[in-house]
Protein backbone atom coordinates (compact mmCIF):
# COMPACT_ATOMS: atom_id res chain seq x y z
CA UNK A 1 0.00 0.00 0.00
CA UNK A 2 2.95 2.32 0.98
CA UNK A 3 4.65 1.25 -2.07
CA UNK A 4 1.78 1.92 -4.48
CA UNK A 5 1.36 5.50 -2.80
CA UNK A 6 5.39 6.38 -3.61
CA UNK A 7 5.33 5.29 -6.93
CA UNK A 8 2.01 7.12 -7.67
CA UNK A 9 3.55 10.52 -5.99
CA UNK A 10 7.14 9.82 -8.32
CA UNK A 11 4.69 9.18 -11.67
CA UNK A 12 2.97 12.82 -10.51
CA UNK A 13 5.85 14.31 -10.33
CA UNK A 14 7.54 13.39 -13.07
CA UNK A 15 4.43 14.06 -15.44
CA UNK A 16 4.71 17.76 -13.55
CA UNK A 17 8.23 17.73 -14.39
CA UNK A 18 7.62 16.77 -17.98
CA UNK A 19 5.12 19.48 -18.86
CA UNK A 20 6.78 22.23 -17.02
CA UNK A 21 9.78 21.55 -19.07
CA UNK A 22 7.84 21.08 -22.53
CA UNK A 23 6.51 24.17 -22.42
CA UNK A 24 9.70 25.79 -21.71
CA UNK A 25 10.68 24.22 -25.05
CA UNK A 26 7.93 26.60 -26.56
CA UNK A 27 8.53 29.77 -25.21
CA UNK A 28 10.85 31.63 -26.93
CA UNK A 29 13.00 33.76 -24.17
CA UNK A 30 14.58 36.34 -26.03
CA UNK A 31 15.47 40.17 -24.94
CA UNK A 32 11.86 42.18 -25.31
CA UNK A 33 12.68 45.34 -24.76
CA UNK A 34 9.79 46.85 -22.33
CA UNK A 35 8.24 49.55 -25.00
CA UNK A 36 5.98 51.23 -22.30
CA UNK A 37 8.16 52.47 -19.56
CA UNK A 38 8.06 55.67 -18.51
CA UNK A 39 12.20 57.37 -18.69
CA UNK A 40 13.73 60.59 -18.08
CA UNK A 41 15.85 61.41 -20.84
CA UNK A 42 19.32 61.45 -20.47
CA UNK A 43 21.31 64.08 -19.93
CA UNK A 44 24.27 63.39 -22.70
CA UNK A 45 26.94 65.58 -24.49
CA UNK A 46 27.50 64.91 -28.16
CA UNK A 47 28.61 66.32 -31.59
CA UNK A 48 25.95 68.55 -34.02
CA UNK A 49 26.03 66.86 -37.28
CA UNK A 50 26.46 69.75 -39.35
CA UNK A 51 28.36 72.29 -37.24
CA UNK A 52 30.60 69.50 -35.68
CA UNK A 53 29.81 71.74 -32.26
CA UNK A 54 29.01 70.32 -29.14
CA UNK A 55 25.51 70.55 -27.98
CA UNK A 56 24.05 69.38 -24.47
CA UNK A 57 21.00 67.47 -24.29
CA UNK A 58 19.36 69.98 -22.19
CA UNK A 59 19.54 72.42 -25.12
CA UNK A 60 17.60 70.22 -27.24
CA UNK A 61 14.78 69.63 -25.20
CA UNK A 62 13.85 73.23 -24.67
CA UNK A 63 11.20 73.78 -26.22
CA UNK A 64 7.65 73.16 -24.56
CA UNK A 65 7.05 70.08 -27.51
CA UNK A 66 6.63 66.25 -27.74
CA UNK A 67 10.04 64.95 -29.35
CA UNK A 68 10.71 62.09 -31.56
CA UNK A 69 14.25 60.75 -31.14
CA UNK A 70 14.91 58.49 -34.30
CA UNK A 71 18.03 56.57 -34.45
CA UNK A 72 19.31 55.95 -38.27
CA UNK A 73 22.16 55.15 -40.15
CA UNK A 74 22.54 55.60 -43.77
CA UNK A 75 23.12 51.46 -43.84
CA UNK A 76 20.73 50.46 -42.85
CA UNK A 77 17.99 49.35 -44.67
CA UNK A 78 14.65 49.42 -42.72
CA UNK A 79 15.81 53.21 -42.27
CA UNK A 80 15.29 53.96 -45.65
CA UNK A 81 11.74 52.04 -45.60
CA UNK A 82 10.71 54.53 -42.78
CA UNK A 83 12.01 57.76 -43.82
CA UNK A 84 9.13 58.54 -46.00
CA UNK A 85 6.91 58.36 -42.84
CA UNK A 86 9.24 60.46 -40.58
CA UNK A 87 8.79 62.96 -43.26
CA UNK A 88 5.30 63.09 -43.13
CA UNK A 89 5.52 63.59 -39.40
CA UNK A 90 8.11 66.60 -39.31
CA UNK A 91 5.36 68.24 -41.18
CA UNK A 92 3.30 67.89 -37.45
CA UNK A 93 3.74 71.63 -35.62
CA UNK A 94 3.46 70.04 -32.24
CA UNK A 95 6.39 67.66 -32.59
CA UNK A 96 10.12 68.61 -33.33
CA UNK A 97 12.50 65.20 -34.75
CA UNK A 98 15.80 64.76 -33.68
CA UNK A 99 18.13 62.51 -35.56
CA UNK A 100 21.03 60.12 -33.89
CA UNK A 101 23.43 59.44 -36.25
CA UNK A 102 24.51 55.83 -35.23
CA UNK A 103 27.77 54.45 -36.46
CA UNK A 104 27.86 56.57 -39.93
CA UNK A 105 30.23 57.48 -42.10
CA UNK A 106 29.33 61.52 -42.55
CA UNK A 107 29.29 61.86 -46.40
CA UNK A 108 27.33 58.68 -46.91
CA UNK A 109 24.67 60.45 -44.08
CA UNK A 110 24.79 63.65 -45.90
CA UNK A 111 24.16 61.54 -49.26
CA UNK A 112 21.17 59.69 -47.63
CA UNK A 113 19.90 63.21 -46.18
CA UNK A 114 20.88 65.38 -49.54
CA UNK A 115 19.01 62.08 -51.13
CA UNK A 116 15.65 61.46 -49.25
CA UNK A 117 15.19 64.77 -47.30
CA UNK A 118 15.99 65.62 -44.06
CA UNK A 119 12.99 65.23 -41.76
CA UNK A 120 15.46 66.36 -38.73
CA UNK A 121 15.18 69.71 -36.99
CA UNK A 122 18.41 68.74 -35.72
CA UNK A 123 20.87 66.18 -36.02
CA UNK A 124 23.23 64.47 -33.38
CA UNK A 125 26.36 62.44 -34.12
CA UNK A 126 26.55 59.13 -32.57
CA UNK A 127 29.91 57.99 -33.65
CA UNK A 128 30.64 54.70 -31.26
CA UNK A 129 26.85 53.92 -30.47
CA UNK A 130 27.44 54.86 -26.88
CA UNK A 131 24.55 57.39 -27.15
CA UNK A 132 21.96 54.92 -27.85
CA UNK A 133 23.20 52.89 -25.27
CA UNK A 134 22.65 56.02 -22.95
CA UNK A 135 18.46 55.78 -24.53
CA UNK A 136 18.20 52.30 -23.91
CA UNK A 137 18.65 51.25 -27.85
CA UNK A 138 20.59 48.28 -28.84
CA UNK A 139 20.22 48.58 -32.99
CA UNK A 140 18.78 50.80 -35.55
CA UNK A 141 16.57 52.31 -36.11
CA UNK A 142 14.49 52.56 -32.96
CA UNK A 143 12.09 55.68 -32.45
CA UNK A 144 11.46 57.25 -28.97
CA UNK A 145 8.97 59.65 -28.50
CA UNK A 146 9.45 62.36 -25.76
CA UNK A 147 6.27 64.78 -24.33
CA UNK A 148 6.22 68.00 -22.81
CA UNK A 149 7.43 66.69 -19.36
CA UNK A 150 10.68 65.45 -21.32
CA UNK A 151 10.01 61.63 -20.20
CA UNK A 152 10.65 58.64 -23.11
CA UNK A 153 7.14 57.82 -23.05
CA UNK A 154 7.17 55.40 -26.26
CA UNK A 155 9.93 53.47 -27.39
CA UNK A 156 9.25 51.95 -31.01
CA UNK A 157 12.17 49.35 -31.63
CA UNK A 158 12.36 48.79 -35.80
CA UNK A 159 11.28 50.81 -38.55
CA UNK A 160 7.62 52.51 -37.76
CA UNK A 161 4.83 51.93 -40.24
CA UNK A 162 1.71 53.59 -40.47
CA UNK A 163 -0.33 52.15 -37.76
CA UNK A 164 2.73 54.18 -35.37
CA UNK A 165 2.47 57.14 -36.87
CA UNK A 166 -1.34 57.28 -36.12
CA UNK A 167 -0.74 56.29 -32.78
CA UNK A 168 1.83 58.67 -32.52
CA UNK A 169 -0.38 61.53 -34.14
CA UNK A 170 -2.89 60.71 -31.54
CA UNK A 171 -0.92 60.89 -28.51
CA UNK A 172 0.53 64.30 -29.11
CA UNK A 173 -3.12 65.87 -30.46
CA UNK B 1 74.01 63.75 -10.38
CA UNK B 2 72.33 62.28 -7.50
CA UNK B 3 69.44 64.38 -7.86
CA UNK B 4 69.12 62.81 -11.41
CA UNK B 5 69.16 59.36 -10.20
CA UNK B 6 66.47 60.44 -7.62
CA UNK B 7 64.67 61.70 -10.83
CA UNK B 8 64.46 58.96 -12.40
CA UNK B 9 63.83 56.17 -9.81
CA UNK B 10 60.80 58.75 -8.77
CA UNK B 11 59.89 58.61 -12.57
CA UNK B 12 59.85 54.69 -12.98
CA UNK B 13 57.96 53.92 -9.82
CA UNK B 14 55.42 56.91 -10.60
CA UNK B 15 55.37 54.63 -13.82
CA UNK B 16 54.72 51.66 -12.79
CA UNK B 17 51.80 52.40 -10.13
CA UNK B 18 49.96 53.82 -13.04
CA UNK B 19 50.60 50.61 -14.94
CA UNK B 20 49.06 48.88 -11.85
CA UNK B 21 46.37 50.95 -11.48
CA UNK B 22 45.03 50.69 -15.07
CA UNK B 23 45.84 46.69 -15.19
CA UNK B 24 43.41 46.81 -12.07
CA UNK B 25 40.80 48.44 -14.15
CA UNK B 26 41.80 46.16 -16.81
CA UNK B 27 40.60 42.92 -14.41
CA UNK B 28 37.47 44.56 -13.66
CA UNK B 29 36.49 45.83 -16.87
CA UNK B 30 36.90 41.97 -17.95
CA UNK B 31 34.96 40.93 -14.91
CA UNK B 32 31.85 43.39 -15.63
CA UNK B 33 32.57 42.34 -19.06
CA UNK B 34 32.02 38.85 -18.76
CA UNK B 35 28.82 38.96 -16.76
CA UNK B 36 27.19 41.33 -18.97
CA UNK B 37 24.72 39.35 -21.79
CA UNK B 38 25.11 40.96 -25.36
CA UNK B 39 21.91 41.41 -26.98
CA UNK B 40 22.14 40.79 -30.30
CA UNK B 41 23.65 37.69 -29.77
CA UNK B 42 21.75 36.33 -26.56
CA UNK B 43 24.13 33.53 -25.72
CA UNK B 44 26.95 35.66 -25.36
CA UNK B 45 28.72 37.76 -22.79
CA UNK B 46 29.89 41.21 -24.35
CA UNK B 47 33.46 40.01 -23.41
CA UNK B 48 33.42 37.86 -26.12
CA UNK B 49 30.86 38.99 -28.63
CA UNK B 50 32.25 41.11 -31.67
CA UNK B 51 29.13 43.09 -32.75
CA UNK B 52 27.99 47.03 -32.34
CA UNK B 53 26.34 46.62 -29.58
CA UNK B 54 28.54 44.52 -27.26
CA UNK B 55 31.66 47.37 -28.67
CA UNK B 56 29.50 50.32 -27.50
CA UNK B 57 28.74 48.41 -24.05
CA UNK B 58 32.85 47.92 -23.98
CA UNK B 59 33.07 51.62 -24.19
CA UNK B 60 30.54 52.57 -21.83
CA UNK B 61 32.04 50.66 -18.90
CA UNK B 62 35.32 51.76 -20.01
CA UNK B 63 34.30 55.37 -19.13
CA UNK B 64 31.77 54.47 -16.22
CA UNK B 65 34.90 52.43 -14.49
CA UNK B 66 37.22 55.40 -15.22
CA UNK B 67 34.45 57.88 -14.02
CA UNK B 68 35.00 56.22 -10.86
CA UNK B 69 31.84 54.17 -10.29
CA UNK B 70 31.56 50.96 -8.48
CA UNK B 71 30.61 47.24 -10.10
CA UNK B 72 26.96 47.54 -8.92
CA UNK B 73 26.29 51.06 -10.12
CA UNK B 74 27.28 50.47 -13.71
CA UNK B 75 25.19 47.15 -13.33
CA UNK B 76 22.12 49.09 -12.03
CA UNK B 77 22.52 51.45 -15.12
CA UNK B 78 22.53 48.85 -17.55
CA UNK B 79 20.19 47.55 -15.95
CA UNK B 80 17.49 50.46 -15.82
CA UNK B 81 18.31 50.96 -19.61
CA UNK B 82 17.71 47.33 -20.71
CA UNK B 83 15.93 45.32 -17.56
CA UNK B 84 17.06 42.11 -15.84
CA UNK B 85 17.86 40.36 -18.59
CA UNK B 86 21.37 42.05 -19.30
CA UNK B 87 23.24 40.65 -16.72
CA UNK B 88 24.04 37.28 -16.50
CA UNK B 89 24.17 36.80 -12.50
CA UNK B 90 20.24 37.06 -11.68
CA UNK B 91 20.03 39.46 -8.67
CA UNK B 92 17.55 38.64 -5.66
CA UNK B 93 14.42 40.61 -6.17
CA UNK B 94 10.81 39.20 -5.93
CA UNK B 95 11.14 37.89 -9.43
CA UNK B 96 14.04 35.17 -8.47
CA UNK B 97 13.17 34.24 -5.33
CA UNK B 98 12.23 30.60 -6.38
CA UNK B 99 15.37 30.64 -8.68
CA UNK B 100 17.69 31.74 -5.33
CA UNK B 101 15.62 29.70 -2.74
CA UNK B 102 14.19 26.38 -4.13
CA UNK B 103 17.37 24.89 -4.32
CA UNK B 104 18.36 26.02 -0.57
CA UNK B 105 14.49 24.28 0.25
CA UNK B 106 15.37 21.18 -1.66
CA UNK B 107 18.66 21.19 -0.03
CA UNK B 108 17.15 21.58 3.57
CA UNK B 109 13.90 19.11 2.62
CA UNK B 110 15.85 16.23 1.34
CA UNK B 111 18.38 16.04 3.79
CA UNK B 112 15.40 16.20 6.45
CA UNK B 113 14.36 12.82 4.87
CA UNK B 114 18.04 11.53 4.61
CA UNK B 115 18.36 12.49 8.50
CA UNK B 116 14.80 10.85 9.38
CA UNK B 117 16.15 7.60 7.14
CA UNK B 118 18.69 7.29 9.49
CA UNK B 119 17.56 7.93 12.35
CA UNK B 120 14.16 5.31 12.03
CA UNK B 121 17.44 2.77 10.60
CA UNK B 122 19.38 3.16 13.87
CA UNK B 123 16.06 3.18 16.19
CA UNK B 124 15.29 -0.44 14.44
CA UNK B 125 18.64 -2.15 14.95
CA UNK B 126 17.99 -1.39 18.76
Amino acid sequence: MKNKFSLFIVVIFLSFCFVILYKGLNTTNNYTPKTNEKKNIPSFKTRDFYSNNYVNSDKIFEENIFYIVNIWASWCVPCRAEHPLLMQLSKNQSIKLIGLNYRDNFNNAKKFIDDFGNPYSKILIDKDGTLGVEFGAYGVPETFLIDKDKNIIKKFVGPINQEIVNEIKLIIK
Amino acid sequence: MKVLKIFIILFIVANFSELKSTEANDVLKNKILKNIRCLICQGQSVYDSESEFASSIKLIVDRKINEGLKEKQIYQFLREKYGDWVIFDPQLNKNTYVLWLLPLLLFLFGGAIIYKKIILNKNNKI
